[in-house]
Parts: C-alpha cells; sequence; structure tokens
C-alpha cells in the first residue's frame, strides 16, 4: 500500500487482517482521505461528492466476492462523520470487511463515526466482518460511534461481525434493521472493555414478513472500570423468530446493563431473550489451574476462549 | 510418592462445624496403581481435592517425594506433579478441546499428536479435537475429555475421581485398557483411582476404603474386597444415597 507508514499498517492488519493490497474490491481510507481504490468488474466503489464516504454498487448475481473499505486514523483530534452506502444486488454472494483503527497518541480526541446502509437484494447472502480498534499512549480518547441500517428483501441473509476487543475508549453503536419475508438476519457481537471505557450497543430489528428470523448474540467481557449497554429489540410483527442473547463475564469493577425488548405484533411471532452476566466461574479457574496455569493466566484462557 | 499424614478437615455447615475427614494418613508409593473405594459422601472427592491443593487441610501435613506440599497452591502441585480429573468436568465457552490438551501438555504441539489422547480415551479424535467444551458435548464426551486431558499431562501423581461415571458399557473394557496401559508406563508416578467399580478394583495394586470421612481399610485387592462385598451395612447405606447413580457396583 502506497502512502501508509507503520503504525497504519499495523492497524489494516488489526481491523481487517490485510497485510498488503486486498483482492477484489477495496477502499482504504486513512486520515479522512482515500489511500487506495479499486472497483471490479462487478463491484463499483464511487466516492460521495463531499469526499465523505462512499457508494458501492454490487451487481446482481455477483459471487463470492468481496469489498474490503478499512479506515484509518492516525492524526491526534480528528473527527469525521462519513456515509457508506451498499447495494448489493439480488441473489448475489459477497464479503464485506470494513473496520476502523485509531492510534491516538495525542491529547485530542480522535472520532470517527460512520453511518452504513445496505439494502440487500432478494435472495442475496452477505457477509460482513467489522473490527474496531484503538491502540496510541495519548490522553485523547479514541471514539467509534457507527450506525447501521439494514434493509432486507425477500429471502435475504445477512450474517453481522462485530468485533471490538482493544482500545476504544467509546463507543456508541446502534444497528436497525428491516427483515422482509423469509430474511435472515444473524449478528455475532464481541466486545471486550478495559480501564474506564464505556461501550452502549443498540439494537432494533423489525420483522416485517413471514418466516423472517433474526438471532443476535452478543458475547462481552467488561474489566476495571468499564461499562457495557447492551440493548437488543426486536420486533415481531409477522410470523416469524427472533432471538437474542447476552452472553458477559464481568471482572473488576466493570458495570454492564442488558435491557431485552421483546415486542410481538403478530400471534405466531416466537420471540426469545437470553441473557448472562456473571464473573468467570471459580471452577474453570480451578481446573485450569489443576494443569498448571496461574490463576491470572487461568482467567486470560477463558476470556480468550469466550470471546474467540 | 505422595504421603497424607493425619489429614483432617471440615466445613462450616449450617449446623455448626461438620468433618468430612477424619485423621486420615496415608502412601501412594511410587509405581503403583491405587484404588479407593467407599459409599457416597465417604469423603473421596474431598481427598482428591485436598491432594490437588483445591481444598486445604484443618490439620496433617501432604507431602510428595518427602517434599512438603500442604501449603502450596492448585497451579504450584500442579507444576509439582499432581494431576486430577475431576468427578464432574467443568465445561468452557468457546475453549476448543485442542486447547485443553496444548494447556494441559504445557506447549503446543502438533494436532495430531493431541488427537493420541482422545484415540486412546475412545474417541474418534477427528471429530472432537476442534469441538467447544461445553454444553453441547454429552456427559460421557465430556468425562473422556477430561480423562484425556489428564493423560496428556502426565503426572507424577494422577488422580481420577470416578473416571467410569458415565461411561457407555461397551466402552467401559476400552477404559479399563487405557488404565492398565497407564499401570505399565507407571515407572517412577502413581495412579490413584476413584472408583465404585469392580473391574477397577481389579486392575489396583492397593485399594483402600474411606467411609465417614475415616480409612477403614487398606490393602490388596483380595484383602479389602470380602470385607466390602455381601456386608450387612454396606447394602442399606448404599440403597439410601446411591439409588439411580450409575457405576454403584459396590451395591
Ligand atoms: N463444601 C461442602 N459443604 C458441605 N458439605 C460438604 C462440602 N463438601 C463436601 N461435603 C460433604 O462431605 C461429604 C463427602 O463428600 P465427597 O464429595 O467427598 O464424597 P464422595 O465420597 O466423593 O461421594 P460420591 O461417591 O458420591 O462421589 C458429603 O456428605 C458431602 O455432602
Ligand atoms: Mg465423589
Amino acid at each position: 500500500m502506497l502512502k501508509l507508514d507503520e503504525i497504519q499498517q499495523r492497524l489494516l492488519m488489526e481491523v481487517a487482517d490485510l497485510h498488503k493490497v486486498p483482492e477484489g474490491a477495496y477502499n482504504i481510507r486513512s486520515n479522512s482521505q482515500s489511500a487506495g481504490r479499486r472497483s471490479t468488474e462487478n463491484i463499483e466503489i464511487i466516492p460521495r461528492e463531499d469526499g465523505q464516504g462512499l457508494t458501492v454498487k454490487i451487481k446482481p448475481g455477483t459471487q463470492n466476492e468481496s469489498v474490503h473499505i478499512p479506515v484509518v486514523m492516525t492524526k491526534s483530534g480528528l473527527k469525521e462523520l462519513v456515509y457508506n452506502d451498499f447495494y448489493i444486488g439480488e441473489g448475489s454472494k459477497v464479503v464485506i470487511v470494513a473496520g476502523c483503527g485509531i492510534d491516538n497518541c495525542g491529547t485530542q480526541d480522535s472520532e470517527h463515526d460512520g453511518i452504513h446502509r445496505f439494502y440487500v437484494g432478494k435472495g442475496a447472502n452477505v457477509r460482513y466482518v467489522e473490527k474496531h480498534y484503538g491502540s496510541g499512549t495519548g490522553s485523547g480518547k479514541r471514539i467509534l460511534n457507527p450506525g447501521t441500517e439494514v434493509y432486507m428483501e425477500e429471502d435475504s441473509t445477512m450474517e453481522m461481525e462485530m468485533v471490538q476487543i482493544k482500545g476504544v475508549d467509546d463507543t456508541n453503536r446502534t444497528t436497525t434493521a428491516e427483515l422482509a419475508a423469509g430474511a435472515k438476519l444473524v449478528v455475532r457481537e464481541r466486545l471486550m472493555t478495559h480501564g474506564s471505557q464505556n461501550a452502549i450497543s443498540t439494537y432494533v430489528v423489525n420483522l416485517n414478513g413471514e418466516g423472517a428470523t433474526a438471532d443476535v448474540v452478543s458475547r462481552s467481557v467488561a474489566r476495571d472500570d468499564s461499562y457495557q449497554k447492551f440493548d437488543a429489540k426486536l420486533l415481531g410483527n409477522a410470523p416469524c423468530s427472533g432471538h437474542t442473547e447476552c452472553d458477559s463475564i464481568i471482572m473488576d469493577r466493570g458495570r454492564i446493563l442488558a435491557v431485552p425488548g421483546l415486542e410481538a405484533n403478530d400471534v405466531d411471532a416466537a420471540l426469545v431473550h437470553e441473557a448472562a452476566i456473571g464473573k468467570i466461574a471459580g471452577d474453570q479457574i480451578i481446573k485450569l489451574m489443576t494443569l498448571g496455569l496461574t490463576e491470572q493466566e487461568a482467567e486470560e484462557q477463558i476470556i480468550n476462549g469466550f470471546l474467540k | 510418592m505422595l504421603e497424607l499424614q493425619n489429614i483432617s478437615f471440615g466445613v462450616n455447615d449450617e449446623g455448626g462445624e461438620k468433618e468430612i475427614i477424619r485423621d486420615v494418613s496415608l502412601t501412594i508409593p511410587d509405581n503403583k496403581l491405587v484404588v479407593i473405594t467407599g459409599p457416597n459422601g465417604g469423603g473421596k472427592s474431598t481427598l482428591a481435592r485436598l491432594i490437588a491443593g483445591i481444598e486445604k487441610p484443618c490439620s496433617g501435613k501432604i507431602l510428595l517425594d518427602g517434599e512438603d506440599i500442604t501449603s502450596l497452591s492448585v497451579t504450584d502441585r500442579a507444576r509439582k506433579g499432581i494431576g486430577y480429573a475431576f468427578q464432574q468436568p467443568v465445561r468452557f465457552k468457546g475453549i476448543q478441546v485442542l486447547d485443553l490438551i496444548r494447556l494441559a501438555i504445557g506447549s503446543k504441539v502438533s494436532v495430531s499428536s493431541a488427537c493420541e489422547y482422545l484415540s486412546a480415551v475412545g474417541l474418534c479424535a477427528r471429530d472432537y479435537i476442534g469441538r467447544e467444551v461445553n454444553s453441547s458435548l454429552s456427559g460421557g464426551e465430556l468425562k473422556r475429555i477430561e480423562i484425556a486431558t489428564v493423560l496428556a499431562k502426565a503426572s507424577r501423581l494422577s488422580v481420577f475421581d470416578e473416571p467410569e461415571a458415565g461411561i457407555d458399557l461397551w466402552s467401559f473394557q476400552n477404559l479399563i485398557e487405557v488404565f492398565r496401559g497407564m499401570r505399565e508406563k507407571i515407572s517412577g508416578s502413581s495412579i490413584l483411582i476413584i472408583s465404585h467399580q469392580e473391574r477397577i478394583l481389579n486392575i489396583a495394586d492397593e485399594v483402600m476404603v474411606l467411609k465417614n470421612g475415616v480409612l477403614t481399610a487398606s490393602g490388596t485387592r483380595d484383602e479389602v474386597l470380602p470385607g466390602l462385598m455381601g456386608t450387612g451395612d454396606a447394602i442399606p447405606e448404599c440403597r439410601m444415597v446411591g439409588a439411580g447413580k450409575e457405576g454403584e457396583a459396590t451395591c
């Protein structure tokens, strides 16, 4: 990658597993500017006129192609708001990798707020991966506020994997989805907060068509003095099924609030919410200690596994 | 060699102090397979937890190869060579069987060498090595994986707490073979099995009986077994506490 320094390359590794220029379509945004872009025959990436975001058009029937749109920020004090719109054609099957890495060594806050809108065509199948990562020793905060809107047509499938394990001071994530008949949404969120970090994650999923299904699962660990709020609301407006789950480990002085929200507006809507918050089970630690691990090593292993 | 010297242990129950292990002294010699048996609630698992360091005795000493390990932590004892397969194995979300075996060995061994330990306990390694050690595993599968991790750890003293519990009839013979195999390669180490199964008692060099927290008998199988079987008092006791539990050969 041409204009990227070492820190930027490291961030790219963290958020998009990129060692080199990705295959397929991509756009790399670095410190509010495009550091490289490529469209392919089936996937067109068009920058918005104001420079703040992209329109990504995926042709109907596109098979097994990928789009990478990572964002890295290394300048302290940057604050940006970008809009990315994805039009995913009927019957296509694609992987979209987003993600944002912020390195802040300065004293001013750095903030990236990305609004992603997905228009998923009939029968299309999307796998979406979004990783957040923060680093840098400055006192300036690393802030990420992603907003995601998903509009799913009939029989489409969207699998979202959202990961934030390290270094982001503040996040307020809102995800909304509208599902037509037969559409299937799967969300897997993994979150770890430490220090005095704050993470709020809100979902509002409308199951509007017959046979729509949603499965929203969050696994999280809150350490030190951090705070998390998981607020997942499912609305069953048709014969449909939905499941949300919040499974959390709490440590030190961490705090977690899980807010279950189920609203059934149809007699054939089947909605389930599960939430479990607790510290690491003592017998898990003891078992690993009988294998020769120290208490701290045991905890690390248990958390790593839990968030894997 | 492991020695327990006058070990006592109690807990504070609602009704006040409750004695669970009473002045137990015993030796697990090198190169020997010792089986401890006795009625439910007799204190066998508690004794195993005392040996592993999960519980600390109220009085008495525990020596491993002559070294006093009474005050050592679970971790330190594990590193000095004590292995312990739980009666009720622990489940972990997200940790895979392979991870657990590697932790037990203490190094990132290859997948194929990790698989050997699963094969040893009669699990088709390919199907299980990548499985999560979570609630999706059946009781018997979990129990075998537990045994496999202790085999993998290769300890100076390996303690197995009711390894047969939950293992199906067909695999039981295989399990006996696992212990027989361990016994053959025992040199310089020792094995302690807590069991109610006569066929496990049959492979023991020495059998001990723990009842009400007291060691009531010890010796070779032929010395101890006749006193156990068919004695009037063991039967009603077993009926009372052991009904419905699998693997109650002594009942
Ligand atoms: N923490 C505790 N608090 C109260 N009672 C306990 C505690 N731990 C063990 N006990 C009691 O001590 C006794 C011995 O328990 P232990 O689990 O050692 O028995 P065991 O011989 O292993 O039985 P089993 O054959 O059923 O496995 C039981 O009566 C049990 O209820
Ligand atoms: Mg027991």
